[in-house]
């Protein structure tokens, strides 16, 4: 027993954290490449729908989003709580769409503008109506490349 | 002289900073798991299009209404159902007198309202595109013996684009979606 007690009270020899900055490192360079900045606030309620029949978007650099939904509650007072769209940072019509997808085709290369795809995130509850508004407008755009982003669903298929 | 040694550099607060970095970077960023179901729109015209043939053997006709209800060839359906009724409409052949006569000639036609839920519009859409590509996938499969499961990674710059070809004119995948009526609006 006494001897026990003895030895404890000896200082234990410091664990060298020197490795550690390396393992932070690590981690900081895997968060660095796997993924991407956050470029907008997104102010509507997103709640996305599930499908199976999806692909993955490779090609990111085509790629401008559109999201649809009720506003946000903090945003509610505002603009209410029917279905809005969001281009960029704030809250549009579906008449601006066509100004949208100008300046979005504006910033891309040249030879790669027509081949633009719209990334539609689109909450559960909206309905159709505002979607449909959106799609005509993008059509008389020129941009006729969409795709419905959804969550992969995990029930197995029917 | 030579011999004297160099202080060590405290190297404890390194791992600090690179906790915060490792924090910023978590909260500025997001993880891109985008994935989604692809659509070309036709372009616009100011001539509205002719309306769909209901009538015709070859147009399979899906609507749903303001209150998410599936309406198949006038016929209330599930959408449990809806995508073995597709494929087997697509896949008739001539053999029911009311539905198509090849996959060549077979359009499905679909049409929502302006109330239906953007969640059931992508729930019809997603069985109907899931009827053709499981189509395409099974003819995948029989033409190249098993080797290549899925009809999009059959590679289009290998001898396989041939087989992607005559796949694409044997189910050309007709999907033709109308603008949605305006009963059910808010």
């Amino acid at each position: 027993m006494l001897g026990h007690f003895k030895r404890s009270k000896k200082a234990t020899p410091a664990i060298s954290t020197a490795s550690l900055p390396d393992i932070v490192f690590i981690l900081l360079f895997f968060f660095m490449v796997a993924t991407r900045m956050r470029e907008t606030e997104v102010k509507v309620k997103q709640s996305l729908p599930k499908a199976t029949e999806m692909e993955k978007l490779e090609k990111k650099d085509l790629l401008s989003y559109i999201y649809i939904g009720a506003p946000a509650e903090s945003y509610q007072k505002e603009f209410g709580s029917a279905p809005r769209l969001q281009l960029n940072d704030r809250l549009a019509t579906p008449e601006e769409v066509i100004d949208f997808i100008a300046t979005e085709k504006a910033k891309m290369r040249p030879e790669l503008q027509n081949a633009i795809i719209i990334g539609i995130k689109c909450d559960k509850d909206a309905d159709l109506g505002i979607l449909s508004d959106v799609k005509t407008e993008l059509r008389k755009a020129n941009a006729l490349k969409i795709t419905y982003i959804t969550v992969k669903d995990s029930r197995p298929t029917r | 002289m030579a011999s004297r040694k160099l202080p060590e550099i405290n190297a404890s607060t390194m791992a600090d900073i690179a906790f915060l970095l490792l924090v910023f970077f978590l909260v500025t960023t997001e993880i891109d798991i985008d994935e989604g179901i692809n659509v070309s729109l036709p372009p616009w015209t100011d001539v509205p299009p002719p309306p769909v043939e209901s009538q015709d053997r070859n147009t399979l006709q899906v609507l749903i209404n303001s209150r998410n209800q599936l309406l198949v060839e006038e016929e209330l359906a599930d959408i449990k159902d809806l995508r073995k009724l597709a494929r087997d409409f697509v896949m008739n052949n001539g053999r029911n007198p009311e539905w198509s006569d090849s996959p060549q000639k077979a359009v499905i036609s679909f049409k929502g309202d302006v109330g239906t839920s953007y969640d059931m519009y992508i729930q019809v859409y997603n069985e109907l595109r899931g009827a053709y590509n499981d189509l395409r996938n099974e003819m995948t499969r029989q033409k190249t013996s098993g080797r290549v499961a899925r009809y999009v990674d059959l590679d289009p710059t290998t001898r396989d684009s041939l087989i992607r070809e005559e796949i694409k004119i044997a189910i050309p995948a007709r999907l033709s979606e109308a603008e949605p009526t305006k009963l059910g609006g808010k």
